[in-house]
């Protein structure tokens, strides 16, 4: 089952903060994952839309060309703002 | 310098300077000639003034992990006895503290130097979001640039 975690205002925006798929219905890469869920319209369109959106895989800063199974947990967040 | 060096915790609950000092000071007797701290507060000026709260959020697990290859890397390149890093999350208030470092070393030099590193890098590769909260609303903090330039003068 992948998990797929949302963060900060990207949470807010979506009103999502996680979901869980069973299959990934194709999806190769973070990148992959990312374009199902803008084609679900919006606001999904426009709050994934950013060139900073961030995504990790499995608590580990990746990138939309990163591979993904379905055992995986993926998360897509803002630029971090800590400290 | 073991992959588990240093002390991490993300706690909603205040920390006490002096006891995290203490800490440090008896972590490695006779061999810590100085001890660096930092502390971070929630000021009333952000990305806007009059900020009255602060929320804090972060991603459980990544975050940890985050900090410790932070602490790690700081571990490889200076000598150091130990290095604590806390940071609270949650609702904060104005002048409320935010987050701790403390390093100890034989030598000032390295202490003050990683703890600078440590800091520089919490902020732009750990996983927290800051939201300030103004009377007529809250908004979520802008990533800086001059930040991502301080982390960039380690490498």
């Amino acid at each position: 089952m992948m998990k797929i975690l949302f963060f900060a205002s990207l949470r807010e925006q979506l009103n999502t903060e996680e979901e869980q798929w069973k299959e990934l219905n194709g999806a190769l890469t973070a990148g992959d994952i990312l374009t199902q869920l803008q084609t679900r319209g919006e606001p999904w369109a426009s709050a994934l839309n950013g060139d900073r959106l961030l995504v990790s895989i499995n608590q580990e800063i990746a990138n939309l060309r990163s591979k993904i199974t379905v055992d995986d947990e993926l998360a897509f967040f803002p630029p971090v703002t800590g400290g | 310098m073991p992959a588990h060096i240093g002390s991490i915790r993300i706690q909603e609950a205040d920390f006490s300077i002096d006891e995290e000092y203490k800490r440090l000071r008896i972590a490695h007797p006779a061999k810590n000639g100085a001890i660096c701290t930092f502390s971070g507060l929630v000021r009333e000026f952000g990305d806007r003034e009059g900020v009255t709260d602060m929320f804090l959020e972060h991603y459980p697990g990544m975050t940890e992990q985050s900090l410790q290859l932070i602490i790690n890397q700081a571990a490889e390149r200076w000598k150091l006895n130990e290095i604590t890093v806390v940071h609270r999350v949650g609702l904060l208030c104005l002048s409320d503290q935010i987050v701790f470092v403390g390093v100890s070393s034989a030598h000032r030099a390295d202490a003050f130097a990683a703890c600078e590193f440590i800091m520089d890098y919490l902020k732009t590769d750990a996983p927290f979001w800051k939201k300030e909260c103004h009377e007529k609303g809250s908004h979520w903090v802008e990533a800086k640039e001059s930040d991502q330039k301080r982390t960039k003068k380690w490498s």
